[in-house]
């Protein structure tokens, strides 16, 4: 009856509480975790070191792609694994219209003509919009499951994509596809490496304070309810399927940009993006952060790849070692960095 | 037909080999409580379970003022009219009182998909919910997670949720149980006043609450109505005395 038993690692997240303030914990974490995120490139690129900038667009957009994930999985209560198919569209859109913008060809030519376009504008657009759609798709259908059925519908569907990426030649098939140019913004030099971390840093707190300002809603009211308890929902007389459909659709549209962004930041995009590694990627990065918690995704996104840059600097298993920190994680901090640094949620 | 505020028809309901309903009739009239008694196991919650649309019956209908519910989802009962609480209480634990009983405001305004504006201070939410809270004298719990409550309070919450949307039905099952002499004292009190608001589908095992609250009386054994009446008649019926009242 009781759907949210598919989140056994979720803490029992809850309504976040009423605004960060100078004051408390919690807020100096969050603003702590961004002023790093944001200082840190900005120190690299005055003193010239190109490559920390983009490492810091890489967490960003990583980030911002699990503050998606977050959404579904910690205050949704539905465990997505799947996530890479929303990441990996929003990237193959900003290739494929960036491929057809440079070539001079429509993307579609029939019975109406789409025209590439290099804007990122467009992009992001494009990638809101059909990734909204293809997790309406993929959502209507996976939540009239459950628990480990949903999981493995939600892979299945990612899956799905990934082969159908993999076996299109025009689009590079398993080779992936290059931007050879980066998509471009008006006003701006998206190719420098600084101005476009800050187009991913705008992305990664517009969609903070998006999910924060949606889960004090009623509609937020609505899904934490869903998620504690559905049964309650339902006997208040307000279904909670529907309710679960919009968040898991919100859920993919900020993945999916964030994908479209990722596309631009290394300039290529691959079937790797649409894997199931990325969609365990992200989930990791959910639980690792503090599965429900606000900044959890960002906490987890620096755990991450600062792992995967120090230990897979001195071995190749490192994964090994994430392994092990995730089951320490699991077993002994259930909630994870943010947990543990911010205290647990409280609700009022 | 009567003026009923709901009805059920010729009810059935089988678990496997077991015959939890078993063409059950019976209805539930304004200003009346009705209260629903029988030994445990009797099929009493899975009858209310049936009427608020979480169990499907195998056939018979049920009717919410005269229009047939029968295969309407538990949400679009509640929309409509009917209220519950539960055995064993349901709610968000985590979660305060007063947000328990908010959503069910929430749902009689019928505006959850707004992403924008707060409901923390959000008085057109928490103001009905507080009075809820107050008819129940659980004000003083309002911000209190669920977790930390008695059993009993708990059901309370229940009752109060019911009571924010406003029903045209409530079906409570086993309100007193838990609540100490006193507030089973209360809880009537609150009952008797109650039932000229919304008629009441009690089930309840505080035989003295129940004959002292009850207009009607349906004893329900083996998931069979084998007796109906008022407090008097049921009292005084041999059947009933034997299947259910112990002597
Ligand atoms: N979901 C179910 N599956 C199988 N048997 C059930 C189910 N729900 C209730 N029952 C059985 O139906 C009978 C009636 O249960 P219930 O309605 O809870 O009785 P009461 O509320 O009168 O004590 C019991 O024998 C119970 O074990
Ligand atoms: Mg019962």
């Amino acid at each position: 009856m009781n759907k949210s038993d598919t989140s056994t690692l979720a803490p029992q997240p809850g309504l976040p509480t009423p605004a960060a303030s100078w004051h408390d914990r919690k807020g100096l974490v969050q603003i702590g975790l961004l002023a790093v995120l944001l200082l840190a490139p900005l120190a690299a690129y005055f003193l010239g070191h190109i490559y920390y900038v983009n490492l810091a667009s890489r967490i960003t957009l990583i980030a911002m792609a699990a503050v998606g994930l977050n959404l579904a999985i910690g205050y949704g209560g539905m465990v997505s694994f799947g996530h890479a198919a929303y990441f990996g569209l929003g990237g193959y859109i900003a290739g494929i219209s960036a491929y057809h913008a440079f070539d001079f060809t429509p993307v579609i030519g029939w019975p109406l003509t789409v025209p590439g376009s290099d804007s990122m504008l467009a992009i992001w657009l494009a990638a809101i919009v059909l990734c909204g759609l293809l997790a309406l798709a993929i959502g209507a259908i996976s939540l009239r499951t459950t628990g480990v059925y949903f999981i493995m519908i939600t892979l299945a569907f990612a899956q799905m994509m990934y082969y159908f990426a993999n076996s299109w030649p025009t689009y590079g098939g398993e080779d992936g596809l290059p931007i050879f140019l980066r998509n471009s913004l008006p006003l701006v030099d998206t190719n420098d490496a600084l101005t476009f971390f800050l187009i991913c840093f705008g992305g990664l707190v517009l969609s903070l304070a998006l999910t924060a300002r949606i889960m004090k809603s009623r509609f937020g009211a609505a899904l934490t309810m869903a998620r504690l308890n559905d049964t309650r929902l339902a006997t208040a007389g307000i279904a909670p399927y529907p309710v679960r459909l919009v968040a898991f659709v919100i859920s993919a549209m900020i993945t999916g940009l964030a994908g479209a962004l990722y596309a631009d930041l290394n300039g290529f995009v691959s079937p790797t993006m649409l894997s199931w590694h990325m969609s365990g990627e992200l989930m990791v990065i959910v639980i690792l952060g503090g599965v429900g918690r606000l900044y959890g995704p960002l906490a987890g996104a620096l755990l991450f790849v600062m792992m995967e840059m120090l230990l897979g600097g001195l071995t190749e298993y490192w994964q090994l070692f994430l392994g092990l920190v995730l089951l320490f994680v699991v077993l002994f901090a259930k909630h994870g960095v943010m947990g543990w640094l911010a205290g647990r949620e409280r609700h009022d | 037909m009567t003026d009923a505020v709901l009805s059920l028809a010729n009810l059935n309901k089988r678990f496997g080999a077991l015959q939890a309903t078993r063409d059950v009739s019976l209805d539930l009239r304004p200003n009346e409580i009705h209260a629903l008694i029988g030994p445990n196991g009797a099929g009493k919650s899975t009858l209310i379970g049936q009427i608020a649309g979480g169990i499907k019956p195998d056939s018979g209908s049920i009717a919410l003022t005269g229009r047939d519910i029968t295969a309407l989802s538990v949400a679009q009962r509640a929309r409509l009219g009917l209220g519950r609480s539960f055995q064993v209480s349901s709610l968000a634990e985590p979660l305060s009182v007063k947000r328990n009983v908010m959503i069910a405001v929430q749902a009689l305004q019928g505006h959850s998909f707004r992403f924008w504006k707060p409901v923390h201070r959000d008085e057109s939410l928490l103001a009905p919910a507080l009075e809820a809270l107050e008819r129940m004298q659980l004000l003083h719990r309002a911000d209190t997670p669920v977790a930390e409550l008695s059993h009993g309070e708990r059901r309370q919450v229940e009752v109060a949720c019911a009571l924010a949307l406003k029903p045209r039905a409530l079906l409570l099952d086993e309100p007193m149980a838990g609540l100490g002499p006193e507030g089973t004292a209360r809880l009537t009190e609150l009952l008797e006043a109650l039932k000229h608001e919304v008629p009441i589908l009690l089930i309840e095992h505080d035989m003295d609450a129940v004959f002292r609250l009850a207009d009607r009386i349906s004893v329900l054994v083996a998931g069979s109505v084998i007796a109906h009446g008022d407090s008097a008649a049921i009292r005084a019926n041999p059947q009933v005395r034997e299947a259910y009242l112990g002597d």
